[in-house]
């Protein structure tokens, strides 16, 4: 026997937890299951939707066109109709769609799955509090603003995708949703204090994605960050000027001139009667 | 010319790690501002020893800011109040008379507590078991001019290798992740040259071992603000890079056989 | 008297160590798993020990009282370390590198070791570059090097003030790759407190884990010491709190041989004492008298901020004393000169315990970016413990213990005179003599450590071929255990009314008032009687509050001031004994018309090596005659 007595060592008395993690042998399931590959994954995704947002508020800007409804209603169909015959109806939407909710079930999925791990990482808090050195609040609350903005996302779809949460939704119609669910102010401020928050997601998180994939250099780390805030504002200022330009009656009420042709095609495409469909009403 | 100050500290105590510890308030009266934060807790511990009263436990050994031994939680603060200054450089002068002074050890289910301000900072040894190091049989080296280093990338690679493995990055992430740590020590030897040879391999067993018993990085800068020796996040990018980098690389290449390359 | 074989190998000067590593005999590499191995400390000297026998197939158990190997004292070294490379074509060599370290140490050092510690030097730069240590560079991608005290020559490699750390954390790193491989099982926070002895052998040793209290034995075929010098029986020291003297004087109390204790350097520029409450001392780098020029006002008790004393009005008193070296002077000699000046009522500072050392030339000549590159951290950390910024006003600087040149006796092997014992780094009496030179001690520590011992060790390995190491379970383990125990007991059961702190800072007075930068007969006397005094004191009177059994810093302090008070003695001991000056031991009674050491060269080259005889009772003296067959002893000039 080379040693003495060995069992009650210091090391065991003081060992931590350790976390044991699965192999995969599928390379990206291997790769996923690491926190730096999740946090890859949520910067390539927060890519993939910060993409979508620009192109969602640009889109929108249409609103200030003099004429509108049918630029903004045209772009909706033109997203409808793009690709075709080479796609089906809808087709590109969709694949526009798949692309968007993977991001946004992978970014939510590894945000929740590495908060887990965090959590476990410090289990018992400061008693004593602790105060923040370097850490703005955007940072400190992207769990919370993403939470508030995910469940937002639901109620934005409900009330300008899907129609339920909207009493005067027209399918098909987006300046007529847009335009009547931001009539109601309790809408519109959820809208702007949302899109506040999502601002917020932005800064820390459009800067945050060059650290997560590596992209740090002394000659465009200052640009970073500049990118992070003029991103943020350039949505925050664009989202939330729609409801303010609605409430302010900067907007023209609509007036349905997206014309008749392709409101009964839509409805034909449904399989439905325009005038049975929910939530339509007639202005004329 | 330095003054006297009094007082009053609010410390963890904690038996051992199974104890659920509380805070203990200790008047600290007549300290002189020119004593360091430590010599201010040997002042408080002769005291208690002289009421009979256990003393307040602390790492500490070389008290210049070097080892690394030092380190508790001032104020929610890592090292305290002074940026760039482990606690054992800390001095009194930068607290005011009649100051209430918190003070709480590193938390981290990866550095349980052994007793009040003591932790077990192991896992990062094991960090550096994982990799940390550049495989130099002693005596088989060439001579020490033959290898050309750009004083640039030695300049950098000094920067990231000037890591006392305090913990405060730790102490200070919200997320419990020891990613400046571990980041410091990988970018060190792969920007060297002599890196290169276990550059891909490195990366990725030290980043497995990390992430067994730390948090995730989600970039608040928290470590970099707090670390005595102002080491950059900028080495989490790289890491994170080199990470990336060596996952999308061919297996073989990983594993540094005759394959691999020194890029 | 008996004499002591230091084993030197026959042949010329140059050729000793290759021959040595021929004729030693190997241990074959299916042969070397057999074997177990102990290494205590893992600063320089045992981590690359450590790390270099895990690596040729030795199994190797490493122990440290630190939380980690990495935080062992050797990483605050900061200027550099010596290599004979002449990089720089300024005449350097292997021969000038030996010499220059013969001299600064004042003819006390054995020929062989020092020559061979040349020799190698050169090697531990490839190997530290190889292993990633990032030394400074030049713009071509070369390395760099600056110069030291006691050298003409720039030999000094670095990195910036951190040279220690980064050789330090190369060290570990390469520990860790064997920690992980297996081959080296680590044991931090635990703390050696006895070796364990067998028919004259060391077999083994006797720790307490420092976080439950629990007492274990380890066997082994060899025990190698690597913990550092006993710089803080001062108390104030630029040492570690935590460095003691505990595991080499158990060893010492065990049979080994304590050699010339006396020899303790005292380094000229640390941050002067600023008040009672004062934990320790805290060096600023050598190197910064590459530019930092030295000075007192010429007045007595002159009050004026040093900006506005005139260049007149000021005394470079090293420039002055010693052109040729100037303010480049050895420690020894530079930090005497320092005391000189204070004694006679010439210091600066609030109360008088300081000399400048002035950097407003340099930043003029160079530019404040230049200084700032070279010292930006020994700025900014002199900045952070004064307050005062030292780019704006000179920095106040006092002689502080530093390293001490004593140690366990060794032989040319680095084995002590007990068999099995090994002895490497600051711990043995070492390569240094009397006195040793700026960035020499991170040379030795690696030296022996990478390159020494490794190769010695395997000639005493081969005797002890097949042969099962001792079980941890026999009389000899059991007793020392016991013995351990009780001690621990006795420390706790004293319920004194003194802590321990407040005894070791008297012992660390009495330390520094009559055995530090000057000695004389009575200071010694004296305080052989008041060291006596406060042992016994301590032994009845000492306050550990706490138990055995759980993290207990306090007792932890007992051990080793308990160490350091019967080490205290010896020191005066054989500070007494030496009736002469030499290096960092200065004898008032023995010194040159100008002030300088007068060394006796018939009378005392040799090594004083001290046997203990029981705590309080007056050490056994054994000799290690010096012989110089290569060099020409003369008086040091620096002039």
């Amino acid at each position: 026997m080379l040693s003495g007595s060995a069992p009650r060592t210091s090391a065991a008395a003081q060992a931590p937890a350790v976390r044991q993690r699965r192999k995969h042998h599928l390379w990206v399931l291997y790769f996923y299951g690491s926190a730096i590959g999740k946090k890859a994954v949520m910067a390539v995704t927060g890519i993939v939707l910060l993409g979508f947002v620009l192109m969602h508020m640009v889109g929108n800007l249409k609103l200030y066109y003099p004429d509108a409804e049918r630029h903004l209603n045209a772009y909706g169909e033109w997203l409808r109709t793009f690709g075709e015959p080479a796609l089906p109806h809808t087709g590109f939407l969709w694949i526009l769609r798949g692309g968007l909710i993977l991001s946004f079930i992978l970014h939510i999925h590894a945000a929740v799955s590495l908060t887990l791990m965090n959590r476990q990482a410090r289990p018992i808090k400061y008693q004593g509090g602790r105060s923040y050195a370097a850490a703005d609040y955007a940072a400190r609350t992207m769990r919370w603003s993403g939470f508030i903005i995910g469940f937002y996302v639901l109620f934005h779809l409900a009330d300008l995708t899907w129609g339920n949460a909207n009493p005067d939704f027209i399918r098909g119609e987006p300046y007529n949703n847009l335009y009547y669910s931001f009539e109601r102010v309790p809408v519109a401020l959820v809208y702007i204090v949302a899109n506040l928050l999502l601002g917020l997601h932005i800064y820390h998180g459009a800067w945050s994605l060059f650290q997560s994939l590596g992209l740090a250099n002394p000659r465009f780390n200052q640009w970073r960050r500049t990118f992070a805030a003029v991103f943020a504002a350039a949505i925050v200022i664009g989202n939330v000027s729609f409801p303010i330009a609605v409430l302010a009656g900067a907007v023209d009420e609509p007036e349905h001139i997206t014309g008749e042709a392709r409101l009964i095609e839509h409805a034909h495409t449904l399989g439905t009667a325009a005038e049975t469909l929910p939530g339509v009403t007639f202005h004329a | 010319m330095s003054k006297n100050l009094n007082l009053t500290l609010r410390v963890w105590r904690q038996r051992g790690p199974a104890d659920s510890g509380a805070f203990g308030t200790y008047k600290a009266d007549g300290i002189n501002d020119d004593m360091s934060f430590l010599e201010m807790l040997d002042v408080v511990n002769e005291r208690l020893i002289g009421d009979g009263k256990d003393p307040i436990a602390f790492d500490h050994d070389c008290r210049e800011g070097i080892c690394g031994s030092c380190g508790f939680v001032i104020d929610g603060r890592p090292h305290g109040p002074q940026p760039g200054t482990t606690v054992c450089q800390l001095h009194m002068r930068h607290f005011n008379d009649g100051d209430d002074i918190t003070v709480e050890p590193w938390r981290a289910a990866a550095f349980p507590i052994i007793k009040d301000l003591v932790v077990s900072r192991a896992p990062f040894d094991k960090i550096i078991q994982a990799g940390g190091y550049i495989s130099a049989p002693t005596g088989a080296a060439r001579d020490a001019n033959s290898t050309l280093i750009p004083k640039p990338t030695a300049d950098l690679a000094f920067d990231a290798a000037a890591c006392i493995g305090c913990g405060a990055c730790v102490a200070a992430c919200p997320n419990g992740a020891a990613q400046l740590f571990t980041s410091a020590k990988i970018a060190h030897l792969n920007l060297l040259p002599q890196g290169q040879p276990e550059r891909w391999s490195r990366v990725t067993s030290m980043v497995e071992v990390m992430e067994s018993y730390f948090g995730s990085c989600t970039n608040y800068r928290e470590c970099e603000a707090v670390c005595p020796k102002g080491i950059s996040i900028d080495f989490i990018a790289k890491m994170n890079r080199d990470f990336l980098q060596a996952k999308f690389r061919d297996k073989k290449k990983l594993a540094g056989g005759p394959l691999g390359d020194a890029g | 008297m008996p004499e002591l074989n230091a084993s030197v190998p026959p042949g010329p000067l140059a050729e000793k160590w290759d021959n040595h590593k021929f004729d030693t005999k190997l241990v074959a590499p299916q042969n070397r798993r057999k074997f177990q191995i102990i290494v205590v400390g893992t600063g320089l000297a045992g981590g690359a020990a450590a790390a270099t026998l895990g690596e040729m197939g030795y199994n190797v158990k490493a122990f440290c009282f630190q939380d980690s190997p990495r935080r062992a004292h050797s990483i605050a070294a900061q200027g550099g370390i010596n290599a004979a490379k002449n990089y720089k074509s300024d005449g350097d060599s292997v021969h000038r590198l030996f010499y220059d370290t013969i001299k600064g140490g004042d003819y006390r050092a054995r020929e062989a070791n020092v020559h061979r510690l040349a020799e190698i030097s050169t090697q531990i730069i490839d190997q530290c570059v190889a292993q990633g240590v990032p030394f400074a560079r030049e713009y071509g991608g070369l390395l760099d090097n600056r110069s030291f005290g006691g050298a003409q020559v720039s030999r000094t490699f670095y990195a910036r003030g951190q040279t220690g750390q980064q050789l330090e954390l190369g060290a570990y790193q390469a520990l860790s790759r064997q920690v992980e491989l297996g081959s080296v099982k680590m044991y931090p926070r635990t703390e050696m407190l006895d070796l364990v002895m067998k028919d004259g052998r060391a077999v083994g040793i006797v720790v307490r884990d420092l976080v439950t209290g629990e007492i274990t034995s380890h066997s082994a075929h060899a025990v190698v010491l690597a913990t550092g010098g006993y710089g803080n029986v001062f108390f104030l020291s630029t040492n570690a709190k935590g460095s003691n003297v505990t595991a080499t004087w158990r060893a010492h109390k065990r049979g080994a041989y304590f050699a010339n204790p006396c020899y303790t350097q005292i380094h000229p520029t640390c941050i002067p004492v600023s008040g009672d409450y004062q934990s320790k001392l805290t060096l600023m780098s050598e190197s910064l008298r590459n530019d930092g020029r030295v000075w007192v006002p010429k007045a007595k008790g002159d009050k004026r901020p040093a900006n506005q004393i005139p260049d007149a009005e000021r005394d470079y008193y090293l420039e002055r004393r010693y052109p040729s070296f100037g303010n480049l002077v050895p420690r020894d000699v530079a930090s005497r000169a320092a005391k000189v000046v204070v004694d006679e009522g010439y210091g600066v500072g609030e109360i008088a315990n300081g000399v400048y050392l002035d950097f407003a030339d340099a930043i003029r000549r160079l530019g404040r970016a230049t200084i700032e590159q070279r010292y930006g951290n020994l700025f900014d950390m002199y900045a952070k413990i004064t307050g005062d910024n030292p780019y704006e006003v000179p920095m106040r600087i006092y002689p502080a213990v530093h390293y001490t040149m004593g140690g366990l006796w060794v032989d040319y092997n680095l084995m002590s005179n007990i068999p099995g014992l090994f002895v490497i780094g600051e711990a043995n009496f070492s390569d240094h003599g009397a006195n040793r030179l700026g960035a020499s001690a991170l040379m030795q520590g690696l030296a022996d450590g990478y390159f020494v011992l490794p190769t010695t060790i395997a000639g005493e390995l081969a005797t002890q071929l097949n042969q099962p190491p001792v079980s941890t379970d026999s009389a000899e383990f059991r007793a020392a255990e016991q013995s351990v125990k009780d001690g621990i007991s006795r420390l706790l059961g004293i319920k004194g009314s003194r802590t321990v702190d407040s005894f070791h800072r008297q012992l660390g007075k009495t330390m520094w008032e009559h055995c530090g930068m000057a000695r004389n007969t009575a200071g010694l006397t004296a305080a052989l009687k008041e060291i006596g005094q406060l042992r016994e004191e301590f032994w009845s009177d000492v306050r550990v509050l706490g138990e055995n059994e759980s993290l207990n810093q306090s007792l932890e302090k007992a051990g080793r001031v308990a160490d350091f008070l019967e080490l205290g003695e010896l020191m005066c001991q054989d500070a007494l004994h030496r009736e002469e000056s030499c290096g960092g031991h200065f004898r008032e009674e023995h010194q040159t018309p100008d002030g300088e050491a007068l060394r006796d060269d018939d009378n005392f080259a040799y090594v004083a090596a001290w046997e203990f005889a029981g705590a309080g009772r007056p050490g056994v003296l054994h000799k290690e005659d010096l012989n110089f067959e290569f060099v020409h002893l003369a008086q040091r000039s620096y002039k």
